[in-house]
């Protein structure tokens, strides 16, 4: 009626009101759709769960059967055998040195990469260098692995001579460059933050780009750089199977790093590759290992979070 | 009088800004020290592996006998579990980021799922193949097949899918929602309609980039058990598999015993390498192609 | 403030006496009684009294942020998608309340289309552009769209320039055409009323003519209700005119009687430029 332009052809608006009558398909999707997105968001809390459950649930039994004080004491791990002795310092000692070592690495040129990134690289120098750290960051950690293995353990052997074939020297420096992409990207996202204005007024008073990174740029981005080593850390952790080949499997407890370690990661990719059978003190240990694992992980990154949220800066 | 005394700033610039340019060569090496390492590790695969390349290493099955061994149980595996992994991740990946950017209210139950997701993310792999070892292989009983390998993977890779499919939502500009709703669409109308479809591209960028991360992905799948040798090519995601990282960890385990092993893993490197390679090419060529700016 | 809202209302009231040949001849489409709007504390709207009739062009004028903008938004609820808002009185739209929890939006918004400050093409071609209304709506035969797309160009003074291309995608269109695309979207699902909020803000002068032209001519199909900052555009262009200050209507009249003869102040220092 109020319309007149309908009238020479299709009459639009008495189409659309037909339709509407049939269209209940649609308004029973529209009513089913937030249930199904929310059942399938809600995968993502079970997997959680699940991985809480499975871990916690198994390293009770462990638990049943080893005492937890010979556990988190026992500087003795002889998982196999009639006497089975379940002491996790060994793939501790190992885990934290692999990790110390990484992060000897990771850090120093992480942060001196993403310094050279913010501060002082050229638009072009920047658009070469950063799909190469991308490029660094995608390559797969065995072929990481395969790369401690073949090169750089006997790079390193042909000047220590006491370095044994497997050690724990070479896949922790393997493991360092494979986290520098992450200090790299993290610390520099931190700096390139920091408002160009605080830069320009240090250097409006004769500062050098040096004296303005160090006085103004680094200490505005503190939080963010650290919280890129923190969660380097954790990636360090983590990390599995560069250490499982170039560490090889001892459980000896020490902290030489030219010997044969294991880490938590190592020892349960061992073991559950190996003849673990369901039930057995020895297949529950995995799950003991990989909770003490998950609790150190979580702990780093819960870290991370809070750090990069309490501390963030407000420009 | 004056402060400042010009004549000791001058004598003190030459050192401060010497130090600065000794400072600037000690980052600038330090950030070639990452290509440098790069360089390396592509030459020595290249090196040890290319010239192991050829049409029976491609379609070869695998063997003890290195002169024979070839990888299409390890080709044919990897992309069995790539037909489980990319469905599975895309629906839940898509599904969660729709459900958080578009339906969630701002409130507990959203950062929750949000807060769950980052720290999912930060899980290393070899516990997500404990979760998939427990639940997939032995608790509904799947054994080590692709589709108890594929699922575990899946759920690994879910917290990368998600994150990029959230950041490609939140980029569709609220004036395209606006239109659609302008219109009389409803909420899913405009979602199924506007929303999804500007966002394609970032999520499918998002999506390759996760896949190749599973790609190269190793301990889960070996702590779910796969064999060391298997020579049976695997027909459907119910058969029992291994992928090219598993058979590189295998071939670089045992290069101590049989020198040729050395090659046979570089040879697999080199393959997985110009794989990775073309996802990450197809991923920017859809970013740069696709990406609507608005 | 009943002192306020009384005076709104006597000013409505000496403006429906001063044209009386409207209120005999032509019916209303929407009336709104006593809105009151608040985004969380602020309150954006108050006490509106507005009639709004068919077949006619109703400007809304006033500075930013008085409002305008918020009230045509409230007209087919879009208000609603920012989150703190909070709303009292009543939209009749057709004699039915539109703000009543029952009322179905997306029926409303099928009846009313609107047009936005920015040109907002979806990123698809210009025929699918237009094509989207008819189609979430259910319309799928290929012919009746292919007539619908034609109908909605030509209403929309496009078709000369885009016929030869309409599966390109609409974002090479320029600012101008974009606009007038989207009144063409607007037009596909013909609407009974057409909200235009700064339709030619983000646009160049020969453009601006154009889209004034356009709805011109699209008055004697539809009812447009159009906001503007553009005082000449609403002298040019709108029979009645509405001034907002501060969230409130200070002065709605024909649009004669407002630029020649306000009977506020406020209005007459508003239109002189001495504010705003």
């Amino acid at each position: 009626m109020q319309n007149t332009a309908g009238q020479n052809n299709t009459n639009i608006r008495a189409l659309i009101e037909e339709k509407k009558k049939t269209k209940s398909i649609g308004r029973t999707m529209e009513k089913m759709v937030p249930g199904i997105l929310l059942v399938i968001a809600g995968v993502s809390i079970f997997t959680t769960i699940g991985i809480l459950f499975t871990l916690i649930a198994e390293t009770f039994l462990f638990f049943k059967e080893v005492s937890i004080i010979e556990f988190f004491t026992g500087t003795e791990l002889k998982p196999l055998g009639d006497n089975a002795v379940f002491g996790v310092l060994p793939l501790l000692t190992g885990t934290l040195i692999s990790t110390v070592i990484a992060m000897l690495v990771a850090i120093p040129i992480g942060l001196m990469t993403a310094i050279y990134l913010s501060e002082y690289a050229s638009e072009k120098a920047r658009r070469i260098l950063k799909p190469i750290l991308e490029i660094l960051a995608g390559i797969p950690t065995i072929v990481y692995g395969f790369f401690a293995f073949t090169f750089v353990t006997p790079l390193l052997r042909s000047f220590i001579p006491g370095l044994e074939p497997t050690n724990i020297l070479s896949p922790g420096i393997v493991m360092g460059i494979m986290i520098i992409p992450m200090v790299a990207s993290l610390s520099e996202d931190a700096m390139s933050s920091v408002p160009n204005a605080m830069r320009e007024g240090a250097l409006a008073l004769g500062s050098t780009k040096l004296e303005v990174t160090f006085k103004v740029v680094l200490p505005a981005a503190i939080s963010g750089i650290i919280a890129s080593f923190v969660l380097g850390i954790s990636r360090a952790i983590g990390e599995t199977m560069i250490v499982t080949i170039a560490s090889g499997s001892s459980k000896n407890f020490t902290f030489d790093v030219t010997q044969s370690m294991q880490t938590m990661t190592a020892y349960i990719v061992e073991v559950s590759g190996g003849e673990a059978a369901a039930g057995t003190t020895l297949y529950h240990s995995l799950y003991a290992v990989a909770f003490t694992l998950f609790v150190f992980t979580l702990v780093m990154n819960m870290i991370a979070q809070y750090i990069s949220r309490r501390f963030r800066e407000e420009y | 009088m004056k402060y400042i005394d010009n004549n000791l700033v001058q004598k003190k610039m030459g050192s401060r800004l010497l130090r600065n340019k000794l400072a600037k060569l000690f980052f600038l090496l330090a950030t070639l020290f990452g290509l440098f390492v790069l360089v390396i590790l592509i030459y020595r695969v290249i090196r040890d592996g290319a010239a192991w390349i050829d049409f029976d290493f491609i379609n070869n099955k695998l063997s003890t006998d290195p002169e024979r061994a070839g990888i299409m149980g390890a080709i044919l595996g990897t992309l069995w579990l790539m037909l489980v992994v990319a469905p599975v991740t895309m629906i839940l990946g898509i599904g969660t980021a729709i459900y958080l950017e578009e339906y969630a209210k701002k409130g507990k139950l959203q950062a929750l799922i949000q807060t769950n997701i980052s720290n999912l993310a930060g899980v290393p792999s070899v516990v997500f193949g404990l979760l998939g070892l427990t639940v997939f292989v032995r608790g509904m009983d799947l054994g080590n097949i692709v589709l108890a390998g594929g699922l575990t993977m899946a759920l690994l890779v879910l917290p990368v899918v998600v994150v990029a499919a959230q950041e490609a939502i939140r980029a569709v500009p609220g004036f395209l929602r606006e239109a659609s709703y302008g219109m009389g669409a409803t909420k899913w109308q405009t979602i199924k309609n506007v929303v999804l479809p500007a966002s394609l591209p970032g999520i499918l960028t998002g999506t390759i980039l996760a896949l190749s991360r599973a790609i190269g992905e190793t301990a889960p799948l070996v702590v779910i058990g796969i064999p060391a040798l298997l020579i049976p090519l695997p027909d459907g995601v119910f058969d029992k598999f291994t992928i090219l990282p598993v058979q590189i960890y295998y071939w670089t385990l045992d290069s101590a015993l049989v020198a040729e092993y050395t090659n046979l893993a570089a040879a697999t490197i080199v393959i997985l390498l110009v794989v990775l390679f073309l996802m990450n090419s197809v991923a920017i060529f859809i970013r740069n192609k696709f990406q609507q700016r608005f | 403030m009943p002192a306020l809202a009384e005076n709104n209302k006597i000013q409505v009231f000496t403006s429906m006496e001063e044209a009386p040949k409207n209120v005999s001849t032509k019916k209303v489409v929407y009336d709104t009684k006593d809105l009151n709007l608040w985004y969380g504390d602020d309150h954006a709207l108050k006490n509106i009294n507005l009639s709004i009739y068919e077949n006619e062009v109703t400007a809304i004028i006033g500075p930013s942020g008085c409002g305008k903008s918020t009230y045509i938004k409230t007209l087919n609820r879009m208000v609603e998608l920012i989150p703190v808002v909070r709303i009292s009185g009543e939209i009749l739209y057709r004699e039915r309340n539109i703000l009543e929890r029952t009322y179905k939006v997306e029926d409303l918004r099928t009846k009313v289309g609107m047009v936005f400050q920015k040109p907002n093409p979806f990123p698809k071609s210009i025929y699918e552009n237009v094509a989207y209304g008819p189609k979430i709506h259910g319309i799928r035969d290929k012919k009746t769209l292919d007539e619908i797309v034609e109908k909605s160009l030509k209403g929309a003074a496009i078709w000369d320039e885009v016929k030869d291309r309409l599966n390109e995608n609409a974002y090479g269109l320029s600012g101008g055409q974009q606009q007038r695309l989207c009144i063409a979207r607007a037009l596909a699902i013909e609407p009974d009323v057409i909200l235009m909020d700064e339709p030619t803000s983000a646009l160049d002068p020969i453009s601006t003519l154009k889209v004034e032209e356009l709805v011109q001519e699209l008055k004697k199909d539809f009812s447009i209700i159009i906001v503007t900052h553009n005082m000449q555009q609403a002298a040019r262009i709108s029979d009645k005119t509405a001034f907002f200050l501060s969230g409130e209507v200070v002065e709605f009249a024909q649009t004669d009687k407002i630029f020649s003869n306000p009977s506020d102040k406020r209005t007459e220092d508003y239109i002189t430029g001495r504010f705003g």
